[in-house]
């Protein structure tokens, strides 16, 4: 093999001039990041809102929203939510949580910022791609919000807009109209901001590394980010046509979703033979991946952070956990079936199914067992960012249960569709993958801001926010074993009734919990401006962002090539002075492998 | 155990052409889509009992000798590059311009294909088969109008490389081109394979 001489540089402009290309259409993967993670910010209070309006409705049923009649006279008339519009404002909230703020903040915002600093690069491989990536993601998001404000409101299909509700049109309910179309181009269009963006990351990771970086050296957040990218191109490629062949059913007269006879709102549809299990399909091809899309990220990123507070390696090296990565990436292709057990099909189908995702837990669990017994006899330095890691372990483990239950056809069978897959999933997307954004926000924010941020509301943040996640989905397994069936807007049933007492104590936890944002939101505003000045490593940490100024230039090192020596996490190496050893330091500690 | 004194050998890094990387994820992403594409069909086919075959429009064969020229006629172009630069001083400049040439030729024959397929869906649309006419008809169209898009995307590339051949370093050049002309040989594959699908389930 060729000793490489510095990494091939990819790209040779000058700092940029003039406020639009620094900070507007920048191709800097820094500025890139921090657009990306405030468009999620942006999209994550609108998220939550809509959570809001949903939990205050199910608690209070007849409670009167202000302003929201003003929104849509329609869909809330007096501020009461109608049931159409309780399904809309479902169909949004996932739809923008899940690809806005999940796919978006923990892999497009840091890993943007992030990658390239990890590896030694001075940025992304295709600097104009990834531009346009976020462009085309902003883009899609405005698209998306458009469907609040046309004339007959945004869609109530799910964010998994199964046909053939999604498919006929305006016949099957309010915002099925243009509001569903407008969802279709919107995710279109993110499909394609996403691959971009995966494209830039799996080049930038295979080509610009500096030298002595091999992939056996890079932090796991990086190898996070790069199979996330993996999975993710492949993912992204089979949602686009299918959102394409929807389109096309909805807009065109085409029947690739929609069988012959259907008769919708009195009116019979003039479509035939299609196949509504094609979009389930096509649709969990994509969406089980895309799950493992919104986590990866999280799991590289809490395991980057964790070996910084615990001073101590992870147990078993990179190696382990790298490997339980790409086997949960590899398996994330091939247990979509399990959202489909009850549409049904041949149930031996459903086994083939069931196995893989039973085999996925396996990684999923080494890799918590890791992070379980790197803690111990850890002289744990308890700072916001630690904290959150731990809170990720713990709702990660919580979320995670649950999915041994689901993954089993025979019990999914009475639990799909209820608030316990609802639990399930708002733990580990809802709350895991959020804990490693606030992780990274309290870990990497002195790196890219260059202040630090305050530790004593970060902790209130904290608590609270652990307390408030329990609180309001712990009961929801509860509610699903119960038999309380989820995208209900009203709980008539007789055997639903006196759950509601349930449900108004997870409205209280949702908004307290919310509140509690707040603290975040303050402190991360204030500290940009306010906050103490950071030094370039105020963590102790070891990896080449912490090797550079706070915030870093603008070609990410000054001018310097970095050569690695060590891997990423050498914490209390035995022979070295100090209690951790910079991957760029020369010095010649012994590495344990 | 105690420090040792060497200092640390650096292990190579294997240095990779970032846009040979990048085409090749590119190439991976485009084929997935027409994989899930290609799923569709099936499973569309075996959906229901209206899927109506028919008669392929003769000029899409044509068009595929087209396009399998233009890849004869993109590796002469690039072939002359290679050629250029290891040639010196003026005799370089002919083998520039026979590059550029050929080039052309390529983007021509390209520009040819498109319209052929333009001419199909209107020998189609002349025997009443539009988009939602029938399942057969609208993968027709999709499949050919995609991969159609994905070729205009080829033929902005290939401008694009022959732009970069009219400047200076050689290796700058080679670059774009090769990108460029690997994408330009999958759109080629992949046309070969959408026909067959096309004409064993139509």
């Amino acid at each position: 093999m060729e000793q490489g001489s510095a990494q091939p540089a990819a790209h040779h402009h000058a700092p940029p001039q003039g406020f639009i290309r620094n900070y507007v259409f920048s191709l800097d993967h820094k500025v890139i990041g921090l657009q990306y993670y405030g468009l999620a910010l942006v999209a994550v209070v609108t998220g939550m809102v809509l959570s809001w309006f949903m939990r205050i409705h199910l608690a209070w049923g007849a409670a009167a929203i202000p302003l929201l009649d003003k929104l849509s006279p329609n869909g809330a008339p007096g501020g009461v939510i109608t049931p159409e519009y309780y399904l809309s404002l479902m169909t949004m909230h996932g739809t923008i949580m899940v690809f806005f703020v999940l796919t978006n903040a923990p892999f497009a915002g840091f890993g943007n910022y992030f990658l390239p600093i990890q590896i030694g690069a001075e940025d992304m491989a295709f600097p104009r791609f990834n531009m346009m990536s976020f462009w085309t993601t902003l883009v899609a998001f405005l698209v998306l919000i458009a469907a609040f404000f046309v004339a007959d409101g945004p869609p109530l299909s799910g964010w998994t807009a199964y046909a053939p509700l999604s498919a006929v049109g305006k016949d099957s309910g309010p915002g099925e109209g243009l509001g569903q179309s407008l969802w279709g181009i919107s995710i279109a269009l993110f499909c394609i901001g996403q691959l971009l963006g995966s494209l830039n990351f799996i080049a930038t990771t295979l080509d610009l590394r500096t030298k002595g970086m091999t992939l056996a050296r890079m932090p796991l957040s990086t190898w996070a980010w790069f199979i996330t990218a993996c999975i993710g191109l492949l993912a992204f490629a089979v949602l686009f046509p299918a959102c394409i062949l929807l389109i096309l059913d909805r807009i065109a007269g085409t029947s690739f979703f929609v069988p012959a006879g259907l008769v919708v709102s009195d009116k019979l549809q003039p479509h035939s033979g299609g196949s509504p299990l094609l979009w389930q399909h096509l649709f969990w091809f994509f969406g089980h991946p895309e799950v493992y899309i919104a986590i990866l990220p999280a799991m590289g990123i809490i395991s980057h952070i964790l070996p910084t507070f615990t001073r101590k390696p992870l147990l078993g090296g990179m190696r382990v956990l790298t490997a339980c990565m790409i086997a949960i990436g590899f398996l994330s292709y091939m247990v979509w079936g399990h959202h489909m057990f009850l549409s049904g099909m041949n149930p031996f189908s459903a086994l083939l199914f069931s196995v893989p995702t039973l085999f996925i837990t396996i990684p999923a669990t080494i890799a918590t067992l890791v992070w379980l017994s790197s803690i111990y006899g850890a002289n744990i330095r308890f700072t916001t960012p630690a904290l959150f890691c731990l809170g990720f372990i713990s709702v990660f483990i919580s979320g995670g249960i649950s999915g041994f239950f689901l993954a089993q056809p025979s019990i999914d069978t009475y639990l799909h569709a209820t608030y316990f897959v609802v639990a399930h999933f708002h733990f580990v997307m809802g709350v895991a993958a959020i804990f490693a954004i606030f992780a990274g926000t309290y870990f990497w924010g002195p790196k890219m801001w260059g202040r630090m941020m305050n530790e004593t509301l970060g902790k209130w943040h904290f608590w609270l926010t652990f307390i408030g996640v329990y609180g309001i989905f712990m009961p929801m397994h509860y509610l699903g074993l119960a038999g309380n069936v989820r995208r209900y807007s009203a709980f008539t049933d007789d055997f639903l009734v006196p759950l509601i007492p349930v449900h108004k104590f997870i409205t209280y936890s949702a908004l307290i919990t919310g509140a509690a944002q707040l603290i975040f939101l303050y402190n991360l505003i204030w500290s940009r401006f306010k906050g103490p000045k950071a030094a370039d490593n105020p963590w102790e940490a070891t990896s080449l962002e912490w090797d550079t100024t706070s915030p870093p230039p603008f070609d990410n090192f000054g001018g310097r090539h970095l050569t690695v020596y060590h891997g990423p996490y050498e914490y209390n190496v035995e022979g070295s002075q100090g209690d951790y050893v910079m991957q760029t330091s020369s010095e010649a500690a012994v590495e344990k492998s | 155990m105690g420090s040792t004194t060497y200092k640390r050998p650096v292990p190579a890094v294997r240095k990779i052409e970032p846009s040979q990387t990048g085409i090749w994820v590119a190439i991976c992403a485009i084929a997935m889509t027409f994989a899930a594409l290609t799923s569709a069909l099936v499973v569309r086919q075996g959906a229901s009992l209206d899927w109506q075959a028919f008669v392929l429009p003769r000029i899409l064969y044509l068009n595929t000798a087209i396009l399998l020229a233009s890849s004869f006629t993109l590796e002469i172009s690039r072939k002359r590059l290679d050629a250029a630069g290891v040639v010196a001083g003026d005799a370089a400049k002919s083998f520039y311009d026979a590059t550029r040439y050929w080039l052309y030729v390529t983007l021509a024959l390209g520009l040819i294909f498109l319209l052929g397929q333009i001419l199909a869906w209107r020998i189609l649309a002349g025997q009443g088969l539009f988009l939602a006419t029938n399942p057969s008809s609208s993968f027709f169209y999709v499949l050919t109008a995609l991969h159609g898009l994905h070729v205009v995307g080829g033929i902005a590339g290939l401008l694009y490389a022959s732009v970069r051949v009219s400047r200076a370093a050689a290796a700058a050049k080679s670059r774009a081109l090769s990108a460029a002309a690997v994408y330009w040989h999958f759109m080629d594959i992949l046309w070969v394979y959408l026909l067959f699908i096309i004409a064993v389930r139509m």
